[in-house]
C-alpha cells in the first residue's frame, strides 16, 4: 500500500473543489450577480455621465470586487465542517497547510477569476476608456488573490460559530484596505493615462506574502475550529 | 475485500489520563484506554458522558488538556501525520459531500491517504451491500445507505485501528450483521477497532472489552 504523495493530494483536493463548485453553479453566480449589480447601482444613483462617473469608477470597481469577495468566501469551508468532510482532511495526515493551499487556489478559480474576467464589462460601464481595462484586470487579479488568502484565515478562524459571516467581515475588511489603495491607486493612474506600475508592484509583493504567509495560519486556525 | 496490514507493524495503541474541559466543565475525566492488535474495545456511558470527546481525543482532533496517547509505545503527538495514517475515523456525521456521488467521495478521501486500486471501490460497496449505489449522490441515499458508504471509506482506508463512533446508528439488522462481520474479518487480520455504541457489538469470533464511561 502506498500513501499518496503531497502533490498528488494537493490536486485532488482542488479538483474536488472544482468539481463541488460545478455541481452547485447558482452559488458560485451569486457574487458575480452581485458585482455586476453594485457596479450598475452606482450609474443609476449618481449621473449617467461618463466623465464623472470615471472620475470615481476605479473606487467602485474596488469596493464592489471586495464585498462580492467577502460574499464568496462563505463557501470556502464552512459546508465542509458541516458535513464531517473537514474532519476527514485534517485526519488524512497529509500537510494540512498545502490542502488549504489548494482549496485557496481553487476558492479563487471559482470566486476571484470570473470576478476577473466580468470586470472589464462592468469598468466600461462606469466610463473606464479601452486603454486602462489591462489594469482594471491586473490589479482585480491581484487584489481577488490577496482577498481569497486573507479570506480563508477569516473563514477557517470563525467556522465554529454560528452566525460568523458578520464576524468573518470584520476580521477581513481591515487586513484588506491596503491593497484596496493600491488596486484603486493602479486603475485611477491607468484612466489618467499614467504607468500604474508602482502600485501593482506593491499589489503583487503583498500577494506573495499573502499566499506564503496565509496556508499555515489557516491550518492553524482549521484546527483550532475543528475541536 | 480485506487489505494488507502488513505495512504498518502495528502492536497496539493506549491512552492514558486524557482529560479533555469544555470551559470550566470537565467533560473527560481523565479516562485511560488501550487496544492490542486484534483486539475490540467497546466504549460505552449514558449519553453526555464524553464518548464521542474520547474518540475525538484519541483522534488528535481535540486537544487534552492532561494526558498522552502513544501507538506502539511511542507518543502521537510526535508524528501527528504518522498516527493519522495508522488509524481511521468514522464520526457521528458520515463525512460525505452531498453534491457527489459515492464513488467521488470514496475516491477522494482514500486517494487522499493512499493509492486506489481500479477495484477497490467496487468491491467495497459490494461488501456492504450497496453495490448499486456508487453512482447515485450522497445526498439521494437514505439515512442507513450513507451510514454504510461512510463505512465503506472505513474499510477503504487501510488503517490498522478503526476508531467508530457508533457505527450502527440508522442501519437495519441485515446492515449490522454485515459490518460486524467486517470488523470481525478487520480483527483477525491483525488490526484492532474502538467502538463508541450503546449497544454492545455482537462481532463474530471476538469479545469486545468493555470500557464504561460516567457522566
Amino acid at each position: 500500500m502506498t500513501r499518496t504523495s503531497l502533490f498528488a493530494a494537493a490536486l485532488l483536493v482542488f479538483r474536488r473543489d472544482i468539481l463541488l463548485a460545478q455541481r452547485h453553479w447558482g452559488q458560485v453566480a451569486q457574487p458575480l450577480i452581485f458585482f455586476a449589480m453594485v457596479t450598475t447601482l452606482f450609474p443609476l444613483a449618481l449621473s449617467p455621465e461618463l466623465a464623472e462617473l470615471r472620475r470615481i469608477s476605479a473606487g467602485i470597481l474596488w469596493v464592489a470586487a471586495l464585498l462580492a469577495s467577502l460574499l464568496g468566501l462563505e463557501l470556502l469551508f464552512r459546508s465542509d465542517h458541516a458535513d464531517g468532510t473537514l474532519d476527514q482532511i485534517l485526519l488524512s495526515g497529509q500537510p494540512l497547510s498545502l490542502l488549504a493551499l489548494a482549496k485557496g487556489m481553487a476558492h479563487w478559480m471559482t470566486c476571484g477569476l470570473p470576478l476577473v474576467l466580468l470586470s472589464p464589462v462592468a469598468a466600461t460601464g462606469l466610463g473606464v476608456q479601452f486603454g486602462a481595462l489591462g489594469t482594471v484586470m491586473l490589479s482585480l487579479a491581484l487584489g481577488t488573490g490577496i482577498l481569497s488568502a486573507l479570506g480563508a484565515i477569516g473563514s477557517a478562524l470563525t467556522l465554529g460559530l454560528r452566525r460568523g459571516s458578520l464576524l468573518l467581515s470584520l476580521l477581513v475588511l481591515p487586513l484588506a484596505m491596503p491593497s484596496l489603495i493600491f488596486g484603486a491607486r493602479a486603475i485611477d493612474l491607468a484612466i489618467h493615462g499614467d504607468s500604474p506600475r508602482g502600485p501593482l508592484l506593491l499589489l503583487a509583493a503583498m500577494l506573495v506574502l499573502a499566499v506564503t504567509l496565509a496556508p499555515p495560519a489557516v491550518a492553524a486556525a482549521l484546527r483550532i475550529s475543528a475541536e | 475485500m480485506t487489505i494488507a496490514l502488513q505495512a504498518f507493524n502495528f502492536t497496539g495503541f493506549s491512552a492514558h489520563g486524557l482529560e479533555v474541559w469544555r470551559g470550566d466543565r470537565r467533560v473527560l475525566p481523565g479516562v485511560s484506554v488501550e487496544a492490542t492488535a486484534g483486539e475490540c474495545v467497546h466504549v460505552l456511558g449514558p449519553n453526555g458522558s464524553g464518548k464521542t470527546t474520547l474518540l475525538r481525543a484519541i483522534a488528535g482532533l481535540m486537544t487534552p488538556e492532561a494526558g498522552r496517547v502513544e501507538c506502539n509505545g511511542r507518543d502521537t503527538r510526535a508524528d501527528r501525520d504518522a498516527w493519522c495514517a495508522v488509524f481511521t475515523y468514522l464520526a457521528h456525521n458520515d463525512g460525505l459531500k452531498p453534491e457527489l456521488s459515492v464513488r467521488e467521495n470514496l475516491a477522494f478521501e482514500t486517494a487522499l491517504r493512499r493509492e486506489l486500486g481500479s477495484g477497490d471501490i467496487g468491491a467495497a460497496l459490494a461488501d456492504l451491500g450497496i453495490a448499486d449505489c456508487s453512482e447515485r449522490l450522497a445526498a439521494t441515499l437514505s439515512a442507513g445507505q450513507r451510514r454504510r458508504a461512510a463505512f465503506a471509506r472505513v474499510m477503504l482506508a487501510g488503517a490498522a485501528l478503526w476508531i467508530l463512533d457508533e457505527p450502527y446508528t440508522h442501519l437495519d439488522r441485515d446492515g449490522s450483521v454485515i459490518v460486524s462481520a467486517i470488523i470481525g474479518r478487520h480483527l483477525s487480520a491483525g488490526g484492532a477497532a474502538l467502538i463508541a455504541a450503546h449497544q454492545p457489538p455482537a462481532i463474530p469470533g471476538h469479545r469486545a472489552r468493555s470500557v464504561e464511561l460516567t457522566a
